[in-house]
């Protein structure tokens, strides 16, 4: 986290059969200014999710999927973590 | 869109000719059978006959005697090791210990011509310890059903689920309790949808060449060369960029084609048989055994609603099986089955349940179709019940542009209010029924797609511009997206050649799926266009001895920003081009990113039917389309997509059906017996393009070609309701079942 930066809290909605690895929170805190730290966030305060996470899943900030790893988020975004998105 | 943004296009809108069109009926352009190769050989595939079955021993002795015989390969042939979804393409490219459905590959022979492979192929002997087998999703649930693979479950299931159930999910939001008690009227149903196949014409078909050194080629008909690139090597246990793959064209995918079936085969077989090229072509039988079908569905919904229509909570339930692998897109159908709504409360849960039959893959919005038939028949149920008109119904919960989703996030701009609209002013609806007759209306949703793009676009000296795109051309994306880099370079539409190029031309591209190339690629194609308008005013301020920011690009050519920059003529693209050797080399723009701005996309059919009370017969008398494109770059070819989405679902609805022996084997795998609609079959598709451009993309392009097979299986559903009296909660609405339906339906 740059120090420009401060701590950052984002608070990411989860799909609610993940509660079971966030000792039942279906939305948890994360200090975080990236897609990245909030996914390498999520695993370090519940490494339940890790292999959930690793599998693939869609990050959705502010509506729009994110794009990469490296796509911003702020405190005020909004956060959803889904099964990753395909199409046919 | 204000009036004042509104801006207009010199050939975004435009219906030109499509670039592919004289080859295409003329017979000139290459499917993925139609490529050969010096010294090429014949692949054939040994398949079992087993739903479930134990593999004891593969004999080849006498395969392998044959004179013309090359190679033979099994599962011991590939690398052992691999995981996750990995091993389960390459678990499904060759069955290892046992087979998992009817159709699955044990063995595979390649010989010098097409009947010798075959031939040996049926000397392949194959000793099978037969296994219980389940096909059903709602069988396959059941705690004691039979087990198709210990340890398949993923990290979402919780302990104690049943054994076949490999994926679970569970999300919503708001006091559900509350909001049925609040409801006027509460209903439940429960409905099934079957698996269908995406019944492309062109039947799979390869041409794969290995040498012992690793390095391959493979020419194939797929809608993404990549993904086969990364699939085969990683199956194969290959370096990737040492396999290079060329696209032919295709003959229709919907999804089925962004995944392996036998192209490693050709490639293991052409190793074994010392690098020579091996070509495999399926018959129509092997498509519908051993591709990917959609997942078959048994959904439960429940639905709360006041009086004037206002919808208060809902809640779904589905289970959906996708054959013997993990990838039932139960997810996808729940984020699409209340997306239309508002809704203050909703619950969603569902089951990937594992079954003996082929590994589903995509098909045209993985799932969206199946979560529709269901809460879309219901709403009409309810309508029905309280006396509601459909249409306004649905505009009374309409979801609008910022409005938080049934599943989550918040809308960004969106069209669904439109589209209702629109339909409701459609003259279709005012058309006179008559005797057993039946209007049904229902909407749908698909989100739309980005994915990895690269895209390069490169002058020519003649001022003609040639454009590399990684995505094959399905429904059109070759015309859209000359269309739009003539827009942006402000040159003829005719001077721009959109080829699609082989793997080792661009960055990793993902497939046409997803509703995503004429959206993801097109935005790359436009930046790309904009970084070589940019080198060329550089030129020309070169040659002017003035400032580049002085110059800017219009109509085609560079020309002075305003008086203070100087007096010179604009210089033309095929100025600028003729000289570009000498004045600092080749002129080109590249693009590549996962782009952002997707824009999602709904639609509302309406279908007028009249059933026979006879024979159960329906036929389609009506059919309209209404969806919002965000922009039609080429309008025929959105059209096109309407209409096809429509006749898909048209057949998912009536006809098509996976249909299983008691022996797991599947019964109907020849196209007179899947029965697809056919021309005679079908009135016009009406089609109206509702227009909310997407502001997340230079012309307002959303992506169009996945909604289009949402609304059908309701609507047809909701209209033979109407011409009967007889609800039919489960799919294909086949003659037999209308009949039945209308039978206990005038029992009561």
């Amino acid at each position: 986290m740059p120090e420009c930066c401060g701590a950052r809290m984002v608070k990411v909605n989860l799909w609610s059969s993940l509660t079971r690895f966030t000792d039942g929170e279906r939305a948890v805190e994360i200090e975080a200014g990236t897609v990245a730290e909030i996914l390498d966030g999520l695993t370090a305060a519940y490494p339940g999710l890790g292999p959930i996470l690793d599998s693939g899943v869609s990050v959705v900030i502010d509506g729009e999927i994110a794009t990469g790893r490296h796509t911003p988020v702020t405190p005020e975004s909004e956060v959803f973590l889904m099964q990753r998105l395909k199409g046919g | 869109m204000a009036k004042d943004e509104i801006r207009e296009f010199r050939l975004v809108g435009t219906r030109p000719d499509r670039p592919d069109g004289l080859d295409k009926v003329t017979g000139r352009a290459r499917y993925g059978a139609d490529i050969s190769a010096p010294g090429m050989l014949w692949g054939a595939v040994v398949r079992s006959p087993h739903a479930h079955a134990r593999i004891v021993r593969i004999d080849s002795s006498k395969a392998e005697a044959l004179a013309g015989v090359k190679a033979v390969v099994t599962r011991a042939d590939f690398p052992t090791g691999l995981t996750g979804e990995d091993w389960n393409l390459q678990e499904n490219t060759m069955a290892g210990e046992k087979a998992l459905y009817d159709g699955h590959a044990v063995a595979a022979v390649a010989a010098t011509s097409a009947l010798r492979a075959q031939e040996a192929a049926r000397l392949i002997e194959v000793e099978y310890e037969v296994l219980p087998h389940v096909i059903d999703v709602d069988d396959a649930i059941r705690p004691d059903a039979p087990v198709i693979r210990e340890g398949a479950a993923d990290a979402t299931v919780p302990e104690g689920m049943p054994p076949n159930v490999v994926r679970y999910i569970d999300f919503g939001r708001g006091d559900i309790e509350a909001g049925f008690a609040e409801a006027d009227l509460v209903m439940e149903r429960s409905y099934k949808t079957e698996a269908t196949h995406q019944g492309y014409i062109e039947p799979h078909a390869c041409l794969g060449q290995l040498g012992e050194d690793g390095k391959g080629e493979m020419w194939v008909c797929t809608q993404g060369q990549w993904f086969i690139r990364r699939m085969c090597t990683a199956v194969l246990g290959l370096e990737t960029s040492q396999l290079r793959v060329t696209p032919s064209e295709i003959g229709g995918g919907f999804g089925g084609k962004t995944t392996i079936f036998m192209e490693p085969l050709s490639l293991a077989l052409s190793r074994k048989a010392g690098g020579r090229p091996v070509k495999i072509v399926m018959s129509r039988s092997e498509v519908l055994r051993a591709t990917g079908p959609t997942a078959s569905a048994s959904m439960d919904v429940k639905i709360g609603m006041k009086k004037d229509g206002t919808l208060t909570a809902a809640r779904a339930e589905f289970r959906m099986q996708g054959g013997a692998f993990p990838g039932a897109p139960v997810d996808m159908a729940l984020y699409c089955a209340f997306a239309p709504y508002k809704l203050p409360a909703v619950q969603h849960i569902g089951y990937d349940v594992l079954a003996n039959r082929p590994k589903c893959a995509a098909y045209r919005a993985p799932g969206s179709p199946m979560g529709a038939f269901a809460v879309e028949s219901l709403l009409d149920e309810m309508c029905r019940e309280l006396d509601l008109d459909p249409l306004e119904m649905r505009l009374k919960n309409a979801v609008n542009t910022g409005d938080t989703s049934s599943y989550g996030p918040k809308f960004g701009t969106i069209g669904l209010i439109e589209t209702l609209e629109a339909t409701r002013a459609h003259p279709n609806l005012s058309a006179p029924l008559g005797p057993n007759q039946g209007r049904g209306i229902a909407t749908g949703y698909w989100f739309n797609h980005n994915g990895e793009t690269s895209v390069s676009m490169a002058l020519s000296e003649d001022g003609t511009v040639q454009v590399s795109i990684g995505t094959p051309d399905i429904g059109g994306s070759r015309a859209s997206i000359a269309l739009m880099t003539a827009e942006t370079l402000g040159i003829p539409y005719e001077d721009v050649r959109v080829n699609v190029v082989e793997t080792g031309a661009l960055g990793v591209n993902e497939p046409t799926h997803g509703s995503r190339a004429t959206f993801a690629c097109g935005k790359a194609a436009v930046e790309a266009a904009r970084q070589a308008i940019g080198e060329m005013c550089r030129r020309a301020a070169s040659e002017w001895g003035i400032d580049p920011e002085a110059v800017e690009w219009m109509n085609g050519a560079a020309q002075p920003a305003g008086p203070n920059a100087g007096e010179f003529p604009p210089m033309t693209i095929a100025e600028i081009a003729g000289k570009m050797g000498s004045t600092g080399g080749p002129i080109s723009g590249h693009h590549e990113s996962v782009p952002d701005g997707v824009g999602a996309s709904f639609g509302c059919h309406v279908v007028d039917v009249e059933v026979d009370p006879e024979t159960g017969r329906t036929t389609i008398l009506r059919y309209l389309v209404v969806q919002d494109a965000g922009r039609a770059i080429h309008p025929s070819y959105v059209e096109g997509q309407y209409q096809g989405g429509a006749v898909q679902g048209i057949g998912w609805a009536l006809n098509e059906a996976y249909i299983y022996g008691e022996d797991g084997r599947l019964q109907n795998s020849v196209f007179l017996d899947y029965r697809v609609p056919v021309a005679s079959d079908l009135p016009m598709i009406d089609t109206e393009i509702v227009e909310v451009p997407n502001p997340g993309h230079p012309f307002g392009v959303r992506g169009v070609g996945e909604t289009g097979i949402t609304p059908p299986l309701p609507a047809i559903a909701n209209a033979i309701h109407q011409a009967t009296g007889a609800r039919l909660r489960q799919l294909p609405m086949s003659p037999p079942r209308v009949l039945a339906a209308i039978g206990e339906a005038r029992q009561g």
